[in-house]
């Protein structure tokens, strides 16, 4: 078989590595709910609905037999966040990692900002491989010496130790959110950072824990009148003064810090015009943006509602440049995802290192890609049935109606309590990560 | 069409808005791709409006934004809670049923009830030694 020329086109993902546990009964603790890698895509952070982060090291392969990259292996785990209870205003506040976003790597420390519904910490990861031996006071267990027992003095010094990789939380941003914090976006000055709830977004600087500038407030003065909540916020990739929040009703705002202190006025407005004759009482619902990013190259943006994903040019706000739908058949079924709640999942997206392909999940494991040059897309299963590594996928097929062929499956098969709702693309390469309810599969393209 | 006018027509169990005049069908073969894409949408809704007939007038609004904001919210009223618990004294009360966040309404909240505030020292599973 002839060898497919690199890029987005055609490649073939195979399947690398799986972790979390194989029973079906699922512990909510271990339900997944953010996956990211950071900046040179060696690392690898989850966090949970427990609370807990894991973060993967990629193993630096032999560069002489790469018959596969390096693998995901466990580098770090820590418990970011507790439950608690905000006796005041009798809330219960879930210790749920929403999303993690990763500082860039600034000295031989990694570190990353996790939040849950209320408080965002900054987390430092450090590794300690040597430490310090031959005390004249202390034996090598910690008891002490006796002095009247020591008869000549040596120096200490480092010896090599077994790795160990310290979590330490350095700062706690707290009580600033009135209502659930959905996202957090790290600026391009590497100095501050933007947390955004359901009405406010608000500005921190990464030193600074008690004081944050508010810089978008839709609470309306009547809350009657609310008719439209943030969902997601994002930091422009180059630009520092410029970022985007999405709303319930389906709009994108682009805001510049340098207009005023208080961007309730957006400098651009991006929606696409409806035809009021296909309103419906799921439009809205259907309409609500779940997750927004902006493309590396920061002249595009994807967002993504129910069953699609959209691709933004900055420079023009009346309408999508792309549109790719994810699960049109789920269409004909709105009535009873309205009755299970499965259309208020919220999915995310992510763009490959090279903004050439897009990717999302969908229901019954499976999770879509998007060719951006050549219009073509595939829908893959994240599955324990493909577990060698090395094995290629197969492109699934979800049939809507009539006639099933051979090998797909129909709407009414599907699976909806497995949603594939966070995915991540390697920055530089082609390995995905991508999250089940309770697993998380690593797929890459096949090599030689 | 218009939506107001749909919901203004009566719609027979099998989701057809008859009557003469009427160009809404619901199941018949349209001229256009678009009225095909929208006719799902629809007949959906047709049948959402037939399960509950008091759904809100308006298209997905307020009611679920509140929702969403008020997520997290407990309620307990210290005088209901000792007036069952002295009723339950005299008779078992049945215990909570599968939704045991649901502290509003006739059910009061006891002790046994409340999910336990879990220990969070359990290391995930994702970082536990499971075959890949």
């Amino acid at each position: 078989m002839a060898r497919r020329a690199g890029g987005g086109n055609d490649i073939q993902w195979c399947f690398s590595q799986v972790k979390g546990a194989v029973d079906d009964d699922v512990a909510e603790a271990d339900i997944i709910s953010t996956v990211e890698f950071n900046h040179s895509g060696e690392l690898l952070a989850t966090g949970d609905k427990g609370g807990r982060v894991v973060i993967f090291q990629q193993e630096q392969e032999n560069k002489i037999q790469s018959h596969s990259r390096g693998e995901y292996n466990v580098y770090s785990t820590f418990q970011s966040h507790e439950p608690e209870f905000d006796y005041l205003k009798s809330l219960e506040i879930e210790e749920k990692i929403n999303k993690i976003r990763w500082l860039p790597q600034k000295n031989a420390a990694q570190f990353l900002l996790s939040t849950n519904d209320k408080t965002i910490k900054l987390w430092k990861i450090s590794e300690r491989d040597k430490r310090p031996e031959g005390y004249n006071l202390k034996e090598e267990d910690g008891r002490y010496r006796d002095p009247t027992t020591v008869t000549t003095l040596r120096v200490p010094v480092f010896r090599p130790m077994d790795l160990m990789v310290e979590a330490s939380p350095r700062r706690i941003f707290a009580n600033a959110h009135t209502y659930h914090i959905n996202s957090i976006s790290i600026n391009s000055d590497y100095e501050t950072y933007l947390s955004a709830d359901d009405l406010r977004i608000n500005l921190w600087h990464l030193e600074i824990t008690d004081r944050s500038f508010n810089i978008v407030d839709i609470k309306p003065a009547n809350m009657e009148e609310l008719t439209e909540v943030i969902t997601a916020a994002e930091f422009h990739p180059n630009s520092c003064n410029t970022f985007v929040y999405s709303s319930s009703k389906g709009t994108i705002r682009l805001c510049d810090m340098r207009a005023s202190a208080l961007c309730d006025r957006h400098s651009k407005l991006f929606e696409e015009p409806e035809d009021p004759s296909n309103r419906s009482f799921f439009s809205e619902i259907i309409s609500s943006i779940s997750d927004v990013k902006f493309s590396h190259s920061g002249r595009y943006m994807m967002t993504r509602d129910y069953l699609s994903v959209k691709i933004w040019d900055l420079n023009m706000e009346n309408r999508p440049v792309e549109t790719y739908q994810v699960h049109e058949y789920l269409r004909s079924k709105l009535c009873s995802l309205y009755e299970n709640d499965c259309i208020f999942d919220k999915f995310e997206c992510c763009w490959n290192g090279s903004d050439s392909v897009v990717m999302t999940g969908s229901y019954n494991n499976f999770f879509r890609m998007f060719d951006r040059n050549t219009k073509r897309d595939i829908t893959l299963e994240a599955s324990r049935e493909n577990n060698k590594p090395r094995t290629v996928l197969k492109p699934r097929k979800v049939c809507a109606s009539g006639k099933r062929k051979k090998d797909e499956i129909s709407v009414d098969s599907l699976d909806f309590n497995k949603k594939i709702l966070h995915t991540a693309w390697h920055p530089k390469e082609n390995i995905i990560a991508v999250a089940t309810t309770n697993n998380l599969y690593i797929f890459q393209d096949k090599v030689n | 069409m218009d939506a107001g006018r749909v919901f203004g027509k009566k719609v027979n169990g099998r989701g057809l808005a008859g009557g003469p005049g009427c160009d809404v069908c619901y199941g018949l073969v349209e001229d256009t791709q678009e009225k095909e894409g929208i006719l799902p949408e629809r007949a959906e809704e047709a049948k959402l409006k037939a399960k509950y007939p008091s759904l809100g007038q308006k298209p997905g609004g307020s009611d679920f934004l509140m929702k969403r904001l008020q997520k997290g919210q407990k309620y307990f009223d210290s005088g209901d809670y000792n007036m069952a618990k002295a009723k339950m004294k005299n008779k078992q009360l049945p215990s909570a049923g599968p939704d045991k966040n649901l502290v509003t309404g006739d059910h009061i909240p006891t002790p046994q009830d409340l999910p336990q505030r879990k220990s969070s020292l359990v290391t995930s599973k994702l970082a536990g030694g499971q075959v890949e």
